[in-house]
């Protein structure tokens, strides 16, 4: 696909030029692209594969990703995890000036994809080459990533660090893309405080002074659940509900309460004695709740 | 299905049909069917190979239109086939007096039996072609591409070597359409002995005269036919062995020679 119009450059060298007229076809390009189901040549063993690109120093990339063992095995016998490490080999063969990663995660299965992505948060890092990986996980980003652009529509909405992105969300949607709870509400300014009205019908604190419509974030694992009403603080924010779905994984579960979905120990699941369908409260510090979005915009 | 084939052996004695070889008229056929035939198939994967290429890789308007072109002599009467042949390079033709502008005299020459076969037959491979083409992931030519190979060697290194056994396959329906071709080249190319009559067209014309020649050459393309596939097929085993899980045009390792 050809850009209609704009310019591409890759430090020093033009790949595209709308005004110039210029287009750098892709072989003359210096990119490594790992794809998304790799496409491994199936009638090449994986030392042609990673020898494709004419450089001869596949075996110091065969060692180096640690496939020295598969180079006479064609892809069809390999692994997923065996795979996206002959592409890579494949890739950085080519010696590239910056290395593209179209959803390097999503064709694993779950097992396989955490030690991946335990090898790649090794590997990349060592490239000394810009690496750039393109996800739908927040988690998988946040892992590999020392900087993400969060991407709505073409449109980039926010760049910055993993743990910026928690903390500071532009707005609704990378918050929630990050894992954050929305609660949509109406502020209004009360002495020195603000209350938010919110949409399921509680009141919670905000600590800065604003009014109108807003959006607040909270993250699942700043909240607590409680079956008792929690004490009466304005420091404290509770809302209060019915236990809607309840999903443990290992010692972490994960409980929804209306619209909340809050992020608890598989110990204090059990010490509640949380079920489906019965009320409960919950709670979380006016301190980490995070406007993301108001409109409109009134200091008091 | 077996029937006719076994009916043609068992009215042929094999000392019969080996002494029928050395007839003028069989082994007169015999040259101008495998002459033409060559000439013809090299000619159809020459010039089909980057036609079938283009069309599965690229999409343009008039796509469809371009390849219910390089159909039509597939649905073409034989017949009909040869008489547009001769309307088109025929002296009279539209393309007639051009071609004798340059000395060119196509109908009723060895070359129209070539041309003759090579445009009934180019459809089977060309389908085949695009088919085995298309089959192959256009991921792996971008990835090619990415890897700094240009167009070509993307062709020669990729595109080429996953498609060769549908190419195969192709070619032999093709080989096998072009031996049997009678209908486009007794109107285009005529039936004369040594230069235009090929097997058969002399099977045809021997067959009020002598029915035990006709048997005879009848049996030769059968065995001909058997041949050609059992070796295409042999081919394909023996090159593609490595590559254990490709088997659209051969079964098992039971040949092994």
């Amino acid at each position: 696909m050809r850009p209609a119009a704009g310019r591409i450059a890759c430090g020093e060298d033009v790949w595209f030029d709308g005004a110039a007229g210029r287009f750098a076809p892709p072989e003359r390009r210096r990119v490594g692209l790992v794809y998304q189901e790799y496409a491994l040549f199936p009638h090449m063993t994986v030392r042609q594969n990673v020898e494709y690109s004419r450089e001869r120093r596949a075996d110091e990339y065969l060692a180096r990703l640690g496939i020295s063992h598969l180079a006479d095995a064609r892809p069809d016998r390999l692994s997923g995890g065996e795979r996206q490490r002959v592409a890579l080999a494949r890739a950085l063969a080519r010696d590239p000036k910056v290395l593209l990663l179209d959803e390097p995660l999503s064709a694993l299965d779950a097992h396989t994809k955490v030690d991946v992505r335990g090898e790649l948060q090794e590997l990349l890092p060592s490239l000394e080459i810009p690496v750039l990986i393109v996800t739908h996980d927040f988690e998988d980003a946040a892992t590999l990533a020392g900087s993400v652009g969060v991407l709505v529509e073409g449109k980039l909405r926010q760049l910055a660090s993993p743990a910026d992105l928690v903390s500071r969300p532009s707005d609704p949607f990378v918050a929630s893309f990050t894992g954050a709870n929305l609660i949509h509400g109406h502020a209004t300014v009360d002495g020195d405080k603000t209350h938010v009205r919110t949409s399921d019908g509680a009141t919670i604190t905000f600590p800065e002074l604003l009014h109108g419509d807003v959006v607040l974030a909270v993250y699942p694992w700043e909240i607590t659940i409680s079956t008792a009403p929690p004490p009466d603080s304005s420091a404290l924010n509770s809302i209060h509900g019915t236990v809607k779905t309840i999903s443990e994984l290992g010692h972490r579960a994960r409980v929804t309460l209306g619209s909340i979905t809050a992020e608890i120990t598989a110990e204090s699941l059990r010490a509640l004695d949380l079920r489906v369908g019965r009320p409960a409260y919950a709670s979380f510090k006016a301190t980490g709740t995070r406007l993301v979005s108001s409109s409109p915009v009134s200091e008091a | 299905m077996l029937l006719p084939i076994v009916a043609i052996f068992a009215h042929t004695s094999p000392g019969h049909l080996v002494d029928q070889l050395s007839n003028p008229v069989v082994t007169d056929a015999l040259e101008v069917s495998f002459k033409t035939s060559v000439i013809a198939q090299l000619l159809i994967v020459a010039l089909g190979t980057p036609t079938a290429y283009l069309l599965a890789t690229h999409r343009f308007r008039g796509h469809s239109a371009v390849i219910t072109l390089v159909e039509l002599p597939l649905v073409l009467p034989p017949a009909v086939a040869g008489v547009g042949l001769l309307a088109a390079f025929g002296r009279f033709g539209l393309l007639g007096s051009t071609l004798d502008a340059f000395g060119v005299h196509l109908p009723f020459t060895q070359s129209a039996v070539t041309v003759a076969v090579a445009y009934v037959a180019s459809p089977l491979y060309i389908r085949q072609a695009i088919a085995s083409f298309e089959a192959v992931d256009a991921n792996l030519r971008s990835a090619s591409r990415t890897l700094g190979a240009g167009p070509a060697r993307t062709f020669f290194r990729v595109s080429l070597p996953l498609a060769r056994a549908g190419l195969i396959a192709g070619l032999a329906l093709s080989f096998a359409r072009g031996l049997g071709e009678f209908g486009a080249t007794i109107m285009f190319a005529g039936s004369l002995q040594r230069v235009t009559q090929t097997l058969p067209l002399a099977i045809y014309a021997e067959f009020d005269q002598d029915f035990d020649t006709t048997l005879a050459m009848s049996g030769v393309l059968v065995l001909i036919s058997i041949v050609l596939l059992l070796g295409l097929r042999i081919g394909l085993t023996w090159r593609t062995g490595s590559n254990s899980r490709r088997s659209a045009f051969l079964y098992g390792p039971s040949i092994s020679n």
